[in-house]
């Protein structure tokens, strides 16, 4: 039902590293008007940042000038994130997280995605053009 | 405020400080190799540092591995319940050498 999903947040931001600070702030109030507790508000930001920056440093490849489009949806049992670009696309599947058994800076992002959000995966965008992550978390309502 | 570097007893501590991300971890990256070269024990205060992403953590790898190359003391001081979560998820909590205080690091000889 339309009127039982509530937007938390819409937002577009450069592909700056700089912007990063804007996004969790963003993050953190929608988590918070959500109801999520500490641990799975830190989860969702540190999930949506490294989604972020991933645009930022793989799709956009530093480029300052992309844009990015961040929307924050509570629905009935879940807070969801999508992220939009329009930066080539790519297919998640074929994005694997390493072996954290070897220590080695880089690669640690998708695993974080992966483990701090309950769903993660590409969706269509309306013109076909670049791509659309969509990331939920269900909602653990914090303790009383 | 920006991430700084001090000389204590021997050993230096490069304290970073508030949230850790894409932005300046590139700056930690290089006051932590830059000290390594200059030091052969450094710790890395993290008590001031709310946030850390995958790229300060990154940082951090970088350090571990020089120093481990090249046969010198590295680790990390204070780390908050944040950072520590995001050392456990990327399983690292047990790879670096972690201590409560400087104090705590100084008697174990770094």
């Amino acid at each position: 039902m339309q009127e039982s999903k509530r937007q938390l947040v819409s937002l577009s931001l450069n592909s700056q590293p700089g912007c990063l600070q804007r996004l969790r702030c963003a993050v953190r109030d929608s988590a918070d008007l959500a109801g999520l507790d500490e641990d799975d508000t830190h989860a969702v930001v540190l999930a949506v940042n490294e989604a972020c920056m991933n645009i930022i440093q793989h799709g956009y490849q530093m480029d300052p000038s992309g844009r990015i489009d961040i929307s924050v949806v509570e629905e009935p049992g879940a807070l969801v994130f999508r992220l939009r670009d329009y930066a080539s696309s790519f297919e998640l599947d074929r994005i694997e997280p390493r072996d954290l058994d070897e220590v080695h800076p880089g690669g640690l992002g998708i695993h974080f995605i992966l483990s701090l959000m309950d769903e993660c995966r590409l969706v269509d965008t309306p013109d076909g053009r670049g791509n659309l992550l969509q990331m939920k978390k269900i909602l653990h309502k914090k303790r009383q | 405020m920006p991430f700084s570097v001090q000389d204590r007893q021997g050993i230096s501590v490069v304290t970073l400080n508030g949230e850790v991300d894409l932005n300046n971890s590139p700056d930690a990256r290089k006051l932590i190799l830059a000290s390594l070269k200059q030091r052969k024990q450094v710790m890395v205060d993290l008590s001031a540092v709310e946030y850390i992403d995958s790229s300060g953590v990154a940082s951090l790898v970088e350090g571990l591995q020089y120093a481990r190359s090249n046969d010198q003391a590295f680790g990390l001081i204070g780390a908050s319940k944040a950072v520590m979560s995001v050392l456990r998820l990327a399983r690292l909590d047990r790879v670096f050498p972690l201590f409560e205080s400087l104090e705590g690091a100084l008697q174990h000889g770094g």
